[in-house]
């Protein structure tokens, strides 16, 4: 199953939409609860990101017998130093976004905990492509 | 313990989301960091905030969690209280700040 979504940078009154269909879709095939629960907060924070950091990005869902599979490719500004960027606590978030409470740097440190692999790789002035997959059964 | 129960002996004023007073409420979650939320708080959890726009509704809801208590007489954005009636979600308004009222919840809910 195939499913794409797009993310308009900035626009955070729809952040987590794709989330929350994953959410119904992975429900409606009967996905363990726990699994859901994992790719779910992935995803939210991958896609908040989009939202905090870039112009726009493309959602890319692959969801099979063994896993789901969700690559988001954003053009955007790029992080330089992934390592750092990788670190809880470390944000670059803008002091409007950090007042909504997003941008405490935890965001990529929740996609990490909540992927069974994890893939960042950016180009600054370009974007970044996030790529991330779940196993269905650990 | 459900929503409703919560609401009534704590003197909550329930703001929207009424449909979901029947939610049951397993432990709370304070946290003002969203990421926080996102990361730490279990399902049913009731979630103690000061913030109040949209996106605490979408959390809450992909955390299935039970309601929202904003504290100190915040009230939601117009945004955010659409999304707790779409999705049966209260929202709970307390003048009470986030300390005094986690003390009082944690002795109900653990009574």
């Amino acid at each position: 199953m195939h499913f794409e979504f797009n993310v308009e940078g900035g626009n955070f009154s729809k952040a987590g939409t794709a989330s929350s269909q994953l959410k119904k879709i992975l429900k409606q095939l009967n996905v363990d609860p726990k699994v859901i629960k994992r790719v779910v907060v992935a995803l939210y924070e991958a896609e908040v990101n989009i939202v905090a950091h870039a112009f726009n990005g493309i959602i890319y869902i692959d969801i099979d017998t063994e896993k789901i599979e969700i690559k988001l490719i954003d053009e955007g500004p790029g992080i330089a130093d992934i390592e750092l960027a990788m670190q809880q606590g470390y944000s670059t978030a803008s002091p409007e976004v950090r007042e909504m409470g997003f941008g405490a740097g935890m965001g990529l440190p929740n996609i990490k905990n909540n992927t069974d692999e994890l893939k960042v790789t950016s180009e600054v002035g370009k974007g970044t492509t996030v790529e991330m997959i779940t196993y269905l059964s650990s | 313990m459900k929503v409703k129960e919560v609401a009534e002996k704590l003197g909550l004023t329930v703001i929207s989301g009424a449909n979901g007073l029947e939610n049951e409420i397993s432990m709370g979650y304070s946290s003002d960091l969203l990421s926080d939320v996102m990361g730490s708080a279990q399902s049913g959890d009731i979630w103690i905030t000061l913030q109040t726009h949209k996106n605490v509704m979408a959390i809450a809801s992909l955390k299935d969690l039970s309601a929202v208590i904003l504290v100190k007489g915040f009230t939601p954005d117009p945004d955010m209280e659409e999304q707790s009636n779409e999705e049966n979600i209260p929202v709970l308004g307390t003048t009470e700040d986030t300390f005094t009222i986690n003390g009082k919840l944690y002795n109900l809910l653990n009574q």
